[in-house]
């Protein structure tokens, strides 16, 4: 199995070194070959508009729209979910491919950043997960066939599933608690 | 914990995370804001001027107006850092209450306390704080920072001193990482560290927060130098709306930042980018002159 992790800018060595301690080959990507052979691509955090302006300018978009289209298991955490949404009520390059509408910046600035622990009942084992949320986006609303997988107690999107994309808005890469990552491979595997 | 918990570590630590390798651009309105997210900067600073600027017209260097401030978070979507003087706890509160995303407690700035730093534990807004040398990282550390930056030599485009100041630190975590606790314990003397966090990052073989370079970056091959060195990303200052063309150059700091490790990418967006900022040679400013050497 072999995971690629978008490398263009934010916490990718977060999620590489969660996916390797876990003896699973990790990539980091900067360029469309390096997407080739891949059985499964994470998103990290980091800005993205950053991502955005880079992933343009070195033609990665196509490809990455390809590999969702194809069935591969994408995750987007953060920057990385508004990275997948179809709509966030703004301009910017985006892959589009995941039927959510995403707000960025939803909480407000970093002094209203925050964790909190969620109840997220597709994990194993079912426990609380403790979430970090910086700069967040939250998911508006969600179109047919994509599951919720995690609200706030006021009833706020925060994760989501649709096939094969999986999007949250907070980020498992800055716990010890790899729950998440093994739900995603999980996903990876069974394809 | 089922109530929402701001402020806390992981959070001031967490967004500093999120904006590595990536380029944090010095704006001095929302017209060059603009500019550096349009060409992918991960953060803006707001100030007054920029350091080249303070340096050639010397005078009192003070936290940037509000107004100012408020229309460059207005006019971007990425986070935005504002700087305040060392020991100037009063400026920090004002622009925690502005709403800034970080706080460089900089010595670009007059220094407000020559003795003190600010105690950045008592913020809900996370600091930033420049270094020379591992001691003087683990020593704002200490008092709260959540990110650091080597402070380089800024608003000269000369890259020597942030060459320096990365290698003192980076060496000095090499340096450590075999050494025993006793051994240890006497580095810290030697350093002025505070033991716990010296040997934290001793175990973890890098600084427990993330640490960028800053202070003469001026070309991208500069950009890409400072992260083969193992900074985690660049900040940079006069560097881009000091040179000819800031549009171009701001975005292709960006991509040489990104690939740094590939000469070939360095090659193509080197070309064409019109004169750098002018610069000065950091060897010729005399010792009092300096801005690396405020902080304490």
């Amino acid at each position: 199995m072999k995971i690629g992790v978008l490398a263009l800018q934010g916490a990718f060595i977060e999620h590489i070194k969660i996916l390797r301690a876990r003896d699973v080959e990790a990539i980091e990507v900067r360029k469309p070959e390096q997407l080739r052979d891949l059985d499964g691509l994470i998103i990290p955090g980091g800005e993205s508009t950053t991502f955005g302006k880079l992933a343009v300018e070195y033609g990665l978009i196509e490809p990455m729209r390809a590999l969702c289209a194809a069935g591969k298991p994408v995750w987007g955490t953060c920057a990385g979910m508004i990275f997948l949404a179809k709509e966030i009520g703004r301009a910017q390059p985006l892959i589009g491919v995941m039927d959510v509408t995403v707000k960025r910046n939803a909480f407000g600035r970093q002094v209203d950043s925050f964790e909190i622990d969620l109840d997220i009942p597709a994990l194993e084992p079912r426990a609380p997960f403790h979430a970090i949320f910086i700069r967040a986006p939250l998911i508006a609303s969600v179109g047919k066939g994509v599951e919720v997988l995690a609200k706030l107690d006021d009833g706020t999107i925060v994760a989501a599933r649709q096939g094969n994309l999986l999007a949250t808005s907070f980020h498992p890469e800055l716990t010890n608690d790899a729950r998440f990552h093994k739900f995603f491979l999980k996903n990876v595997k069974s394809r | 914990m089922t109530e929402k918990q701001v402020g806390t570590w992981a959070v001031k630590v967490g967004l500093a995370q999120m904006l590595k390798g990536g380029v944090i651009m010095d704006v001095t309105t929302a017209e060059q804001a603009k500019i550096a997210e349009d060409a992918g900067a991960c953060a803006v600073m707001a100030l007054e001027r920029v350091p080249a600027d303070i340096r050639r017209e010397g005078g009192v260097a003070r936290m940037a107006d509000p107004t100012k401030i408020i229309e460059i978070m207005e006019a971007v979507t990425i986070p935005v850092m504002a700087k305040a003087r060392i020991g100037h706890f009063v400026e920090a509160q004002v622009l925690e209450a502005l709403g800034v995303d970080y706080i460089d407690e900089s010595e670009v700035l007059t220094p407000a306390d020559e003795e003190n730093h600010i105690d950045k534990h008592q913020f809900k807004v996370p600091f930033v704080c420049g270094c020379r040398n591992l001691g003087e990282a683990l020593r704002r550390l200490g008092e709260g920072a959540a990110m650091m930056r080597t402070k380089g030599e800024a608003g000269t485009g000369d890259v020597v001193e942030a060459v320096r100041h990365a290698r003192s630190v980076l060496g000095e975590i090499r340096r450590i990482q075999n050494m025993r606790p006793d051994e240890l314990m006497h580095v810290a003397k030697e350093l002025g560290a505070p033991y716990e966090l010296l040997k934290q990052t001793a175990e973890l073989g890098r600084m427990p927060v993330v640490n960028f370079a800053a202070g003469g970056i001026a070309t991208p091959a500069d950009a890409a130098l400072m992260m083969q060195l193992g900074v985690d990303g660049v900040f940079v200052g006069s560097g881009i709306f000091k040179s000819d063309d800031p549009a171009k150059r701001a975005k292709a700091i960006v991509e040489a930042t990104t690939h740094f490790n590939d000469p070939d990418i360095l090659a193509k967006v080197s070309r064409g980018l019109g004169q750098p900022m002018s610069g000065l040679a950091a060897r010729a400013i005399p010792e009092k002159e300096q801005l690396a050497v405020r902080g304490w």
